[in-house]
């Protein structure tokens, strides 16, 4: 949404379109980032439920990296990765 | 209120007449918990519910809290929602009437006054909504069972009005107004249907090809814009009341305004008074004009937003002014009628002199005799133009 022209903004605070919450980015605050071995990566796909933010990318099916600009990096993905698998790891930011 | 025309005559209580006027607005979604001096107005409309008379969805919450976030949800779906409480019930809603208002949900709320505890007492005073009264909620107060139903109605258009999209109460005194019966004049449903209109959400929630959000979280950036935006809405709610009192009298022959003048107009002091106790302090009035002394009485309607500018008209010329409260703001400098009167008279180099008086409260009787008492202080004040004490309770 336009935040440009404040006086016009719609009242009572209602934002009157749908999916602005991926134009909102808040993976600002992450200290963990997870990093995948495709190698590894069976594309089981249970990162992608388990994730809480919505924050693994997936195309045709397949498990291919993160969305950093919301991952949080709660850990989740990397812990639910299967024992046989584990093919998250979680590293510090650096930057 | 100026009376032209009577119809349908029929003797009801406050809270039936209110409970009438909610079953011939029909409105969509009502949420309600059942308090002390109102719970009539949400018995008789459940039976209207119950027998089929209405289309409303009734929700029994667990408590006035839950009644608010309820309506507060149905209104942002795009209902058209409308509920009743009292007192400590008002209290409970606190937190959701700001968000009410803040979401511009045009609620509409009648609130039959009653004192707060404690002490625990289930009889009339202001306490209870003049807390509410900075919670951005349009507030009119109504003198007798006949404009506490005709001002459902209005209320309705008022709140739902493009210009305004806040939510409204409608207050009545409790016991004295809610459970006196009053021979009234009944309007037909054809009637009320044709003013109150069918409502159109802005945005509903529930159009799930326009998604929307209601209460996103706004940051320093924005907050204040938001506020703004609600403020000015609330002012311009003041000439809506008025076109559509005007509108409600030329429809049914009884027109209502921002105010009542009772022999006003030539009058040396005057009385500034809310609700039922108007109809006692006018009787004080008669008496004393048939003696000759020039008094008079003001009842505002509109409390919220405050008619200051029409008030000051009204009061400017009149030498000593009492303002009658039926509640104590504890605020050690007088009670809400007394510091929004005495501040916009301010502005005048020659202005009234403003006294208050806490009268009444919780359900104490206010008579002629008390009423009297005040305009013979106020006579006094205007001959020699000595206050003796500023802020007195009264009805002790
Ligand atoms: S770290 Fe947490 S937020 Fe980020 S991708 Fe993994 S599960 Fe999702
Ligand atoms: S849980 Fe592990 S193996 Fe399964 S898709 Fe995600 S990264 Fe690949």
């Amino acid at each position: 949404m336009n935040m440009g022209k404040m006086k016009d903004l719609p009242i009572g605070g209602v934002i009157t379109e749908g999916g602005t919450a991926h134009e909102y980015v808040t993976g600002g605050w992450r200290k963990l980032r997870p990093v995948l071995d495709k190698d590894k990566c069976t594309d089981c796909l249970i990162c992608w439920v388990m994730c809480p933010d919505s924050a693994i990318i997936v195309e045709d099916g397949k498990m291919v990296g993160f969305d950093l600009e919301h991952c949080k990096g709660c850990g989740i993905c990397a812990e639910e990765c299967p024992d046989k698998v584990k093919a998250i790891k979680m590293e510090e930011e650096t930057g | 209120m100026a009376v032209t025309m009577v119809k349908k005559q029929a003797g009801l209580t406050g809270n039936s007449a209110v409970a009438y006027a909610m079953k011939q607005i029909n409105p969509d979604v009502c949420a309600a918990y059942p308090i002390t001096p109102s719970t009539q107005i949400m018995e008789d409309f459940s039976s209207y519910v119950a027998d089929g008379k209405v289309d409303t969805e009734l929700i029994t919450a667990e408590s006035e809290h839950s009644a608010m976030s309820a309506c507060i949800g149905a209104s942002a779906a795009g209902a058209r929602v409308m509920t009743a409480t009292s007192s400590q019930g008002l209290a409970l809603m606190w937190e959701m009437l700001y968000i009410a208002s803040g979401l511009r949900l045009p609620i509409v709320l009648a609130n039959v006054n009653r004192a707060l505890s404690a002490p625990i007492n289930i009889h009339c005073d202001h306490s209870d909504s003049m807390g509410a009264r900075d919670s951005g909620w349009i507030q009119i107060y109504s003198e007798t069972v006949q404009e506490a139903y005709d001002n459902l109605f209005q209320a309705v258009r008022i709140a739902e009005s493009e210009k305004v999209l806040l939510p409204v109460m409608v207050c009545l005194d409790g016991f004295i107004t809610s459970h006196a019966i009053e021979n009234i004049s009944l309007l037909e449903d054809a009637e009320v249907s044709q003013f109150v209109g069918g409502y159109k959400a802005q945005h509903p929630m529930l159009d799930t090809d326009n998604p929307v959000t209601y209460g996103a979280m706004t940051l320093p950036d924005s907050y204040i814009i938001f506020k703004h935006q609600q403020s000015e809405a609330i002012g311009r709610a003041k000439d809506v009341v008025v076109e559509v009192g005007k509108e409600f009298g030329n429809r049914f022959g009884r027109e209502y305004g921002l105010m009542e003048k009772y022999r006003l107009d030539d009058a040396d002091v005057a009385i500034v008074i809310l609700s039922s106790a108007a109809g006692t302090t006018k009787v004080a009035v008669d008496e004393l004009r048939a003696k000759g002394k020039k008094v008079g009485l003001l009842r505002p309607r509109l409390f919220r937003p405050f008619p200051f500018k029409e008030i000051a008209d009204a009061l400017k010329s009149i030498k000593a002014v009492a303002c009658l409260d039926r509640v104590d703001s504890f605020s050690g400098f007088g009670s809400p009628l007394f510091n929004e009167i005495r501040s916009t008279l301010y502005e005048f180099e020659k202005r009234p002199k403003v006294i208050n008086k806490i009268f009444g409260l919780g359900g104490r009787d206010y008579k002629v005799k008390d009423a009297v008492g005040v305009f013979e202080e106020l006579l006094k004040i205007a001959e020699t133009g000595k206050v003796e004490t500023l802020i007195k309770y009264i009805t002790l």
